[in-house]
């Protein structure tokens, strides 16, 4: 869409001011359309390559297993059995758990730096943040291992296990390395990135916006949430979607402290297994043909997850604006 | 000032030449493939460097099956694997591929008690443990083996292996071959199907994964064991006898196992009565015929080297060297590779 609109108007641009221009700027114009085309058209073309190898790297495996490789949970090298579902479900469910840890602390976090904290503050505390995204995952992973692991074994999971052991989700033994670890460790790899996002866009909301509001006798939590978040709900959104975007890869330190073990349970002290995980494990030492064709089919179907991930929160965001506008109609 | 910078273009011209006279005077020989005998080749080419200067080797420890697509390929001039390849890879070769063997090592079962104390295991616990039958330390299968250590009522947490390895070979290599149930039910690769535990990444991972958890139990290498000053127990071989795993010992297995002619062996479960029973070898891949016959001469004197004079420097980085005898067969298939 913006492909094909951005040309058009950029020509139709040139033609009314044809007159005063001289051809030499001109031909600077066209060349710059061009080149920032070409640049934009790379990106699509990235990504459709990508597509392509990896339908052609698994093209057999696909041919042999069909949509059961989707629907069954038997990952087995020896007998050549491939089905991706508990990897499947091991990326959605790390990744759900991610989002919701994440997301309430990110966007307080932001709420907190844009519109409460005293200046003094604000810098510090950015820096911080924004050298948490630049620990390096493998680094993160060994210190889930040897800190954060053997504390929730011994602490926050059991607290869990008492309060809320009744559902399904805290049963069974503590291990340490879980399901829930590894949302745990997704969580801290994402906070920095929604928190960076959301605060450039708290801070791109009008002063008028909060002015109007305290004008109207608001106190300061109503200015936040009516004035402020509700104001930047759209773009706080598209910060939840880059989140969840990373999520969703998320490879080296979830891989050390997931579990590894390919299995859907309703419990998140059960370890589990990611797509991206497995890949990062096996591709190496996968020697066999249909083995290597498996693990590329793993790759497209975690593409196929990550796009269908983001349509999906598209959709959720379009419904949501729409209903947010009828409600103010109404 | 025009003149001092052509007077710069002429020097950085000359060096340029320089540079890529030396590169053509030095011949790269390229390899890729297995990552657990990277420390001992890495260290080869080092030494090698000063036998012979005139060649330089680019290894890449890419993983076995990298290797064994790369050599299949030809994209590279020798493979490294700690498998030795299937029937089926082998058939896809373009050419007769030679196994050299060249180094030794062996996984320990390390585990995590209170007090760590010094633990006898046989196959059938081994074996027990890791097919989820054997789920608590102080079951009677394993306080039979170890009399006067008393093993709390705890449950096992078995700790595996997640990403593909050779570890993970010997390992199922050696189930395999001492339970039927497990040669049925998983097999032996780089990676299979668990029938319980969980998985760490790596050795590190696996450790890490030992180290924290009370009561777990899992294999890592001898090498790591050692560095990290991990407990690791005793195991029953074929003979009877309870062996620690050791350099010594490994290398009593290479010398009494069957060797086939192709070099293609496993020395799990060897027949020795000082031999540790889960150890395996890692192979270097090399084409019986070479396509360029400077590289492939300068390969086969390499490859000599290493078979005479490299193996000494195995035991300094806690690797087993090859047994003499074996020593001998693995020189005269060297002498079998001609050059076109």
């Amino acid at each position: 869409m913006d492909a094909i609109s951005g040309p058009a108007i950029a020509a139709a641009e040139p033609q009314s001011a044809r007159r005063v221009m001289t051809p030499p700027s001109r031909f600077g114009d066209r060349a710059f359309e061009w080149l920032t085309l070409a640049m934009a058209m790379a990106v699509v073309v990235l990504v459709i390559l990508l597509g392509w190898e990896l339908c052609r790297g698994s093209s057999p495996a696909i041919r042999k297993f069909g949509f059961h490789f989707l629907t069954t949970s038997t990952w087995d090298p020896v007998a050549e059995q491939f089905g991706a579902l508990p990897f499947i479900y091991g990326t959605l469910v790390s990744s759900l758990i991610a989002l919701l840890l994440a997301v309430p602390l990110s966007i307080a976090t932001a709420a907190y730096l844009t519109e409460l904290a005293p200046l003094w503050i604000r810098q510090p505390l950015v820096s911080l943040i924004e050298m948490l995204a630049a620990i390096p995952s493998v680094i993160l992973g060994l210190w889930g291992i040897f800190v954060m692991i053997p504390w929730l074994r011994d602490y926050p999971f059991p607290l869990l296990k008492r309060v809320f052991g009744w559902t399904p989700f805290f049963t069974g033994p503590i291990y340490g390395t879980s399901m829930l670890a590894g949302g745990i460790i997704i969580a801290i790899m994402i906070l920095p990135i929604i928190t960076s996002v959301s605060r450039e866009i708290l801070r791109s909301v009008p002063n008028l916006q909060r002015e109007a509001a305290y004008a109207l006798g608001a106190t300061r939590w109503e200015v936040t949430r009516i004035a402020v978040l509700s104001y930047a709900k759209k773009g706080l959104f598209g910060a939840v979607i880059l989140g969840l975007g990373r999520a969703l890869g998320e490879t080296m330190a979830v891989t050390m402290v997931i579990g590894n073990t390919p299995q859907i349970a309703a419990s998140l002290f059960k370890p589990g297994y990611t797509l991206a995980s497995v890949i990062a494990n096996e591709f190496t030492e996968a020697t066999t043909d249909l083995y290597l064709q498996a693990l590329f089919e793993i790759g497209l179907v975690l593409l196929g997850t990550t796009i269908l991930a983001n349509l999906l929160a598209q959709a959720l965001l379009q419904t949501m604006s729409t209903t947010s506008t009828t409600r103010a109609v109404q | 000032m025009k003149s001092s910078r052509f007077a710069r273009k002429i020097f950085c011209l000359v060096l340029l030449a320089g540079i890529s006279m030396t590169a053509s005077a030095q011949m790269m020989i390229n390899g890729a493939g297995a990552t657990f005998p990277y420390p001992i080749y890495s260290k080869w080419f080092d030494e090698y460097a000063k036998v012979d200067p005139s060649v330089r080797f680019n290894y890449q420890s890419i993983g076995s099956g990298g290797g064994q697509k790369q050599i299949l390929a030809q994209t590279v001039d020798f493979g490294a694997s700690d498998g030795p390849m299937s029937d089926d890879n082998l058939a896809k070769a373009p050419g007769k591929l030679l196994h050299i063997p060249t180094v030794a090592g062996a996984d320990v079962v390390a585990y995590n008690l209170p007090g760590n104390p010094a633990l006898k295991f046989d196959a059938d616990t081994i074996a027990g443990i890791f097919l989820g039958q054997i789920k608590k330390w102080n079951d009677p299968k394993i306080t039979a083996l170890n009399p006067g250590v008393t093993l709390p009522d705890q449950e096992i947490v078995v700790v595996h292996r997640s990403d593909g390895s050779g570890t993970t070979y010997i390992w199922t290599d050696y189930l395999s071959k001492i339970s039927p149930d497990w040669k049925t039910k998983v097999g032996t690769n780089t990676s299979v199907n668990w029938p319980t535990g969980i998985g760490g990444k790596g050795n590190e991972g696996v450790a890490g994964q030992i180290k924290q958890t009370p009561g777990a139990l899992g294999y890592v290498e001898l090498i790591y064991a050692v560095q990290n000053k991990m407990p690791y127990g005793e195991v029953k071989n074929s003979t009877g006898n309870f062996v620690k795993p050791s350099i010594e010992s490994i290398t009593a297995a290479l010398a009494t196992a069957d060797i086939p002619d192709d070099f293609r062996f496993s020395i799990t479960n060897a027949p020795g009565a000082d031999a540790y029973p889960i150890a395996g070898a890692t192979w270097l891949l090399v084409y019986q015929q070479q396509k360029d016959a400077a590289k492939g001469s300068k390969l086969v004197e390499f490859l000599k080297w290493a078979a005479k004079d490299g193996e000494k420097m195995a035991k300094d980085l806690q690797y087993a060297p090859l047994p003499e005898s074996l020593q001998q067969r693995v020189l005269k298939r060297i002498d079998e590779i001609k050059m076109r």
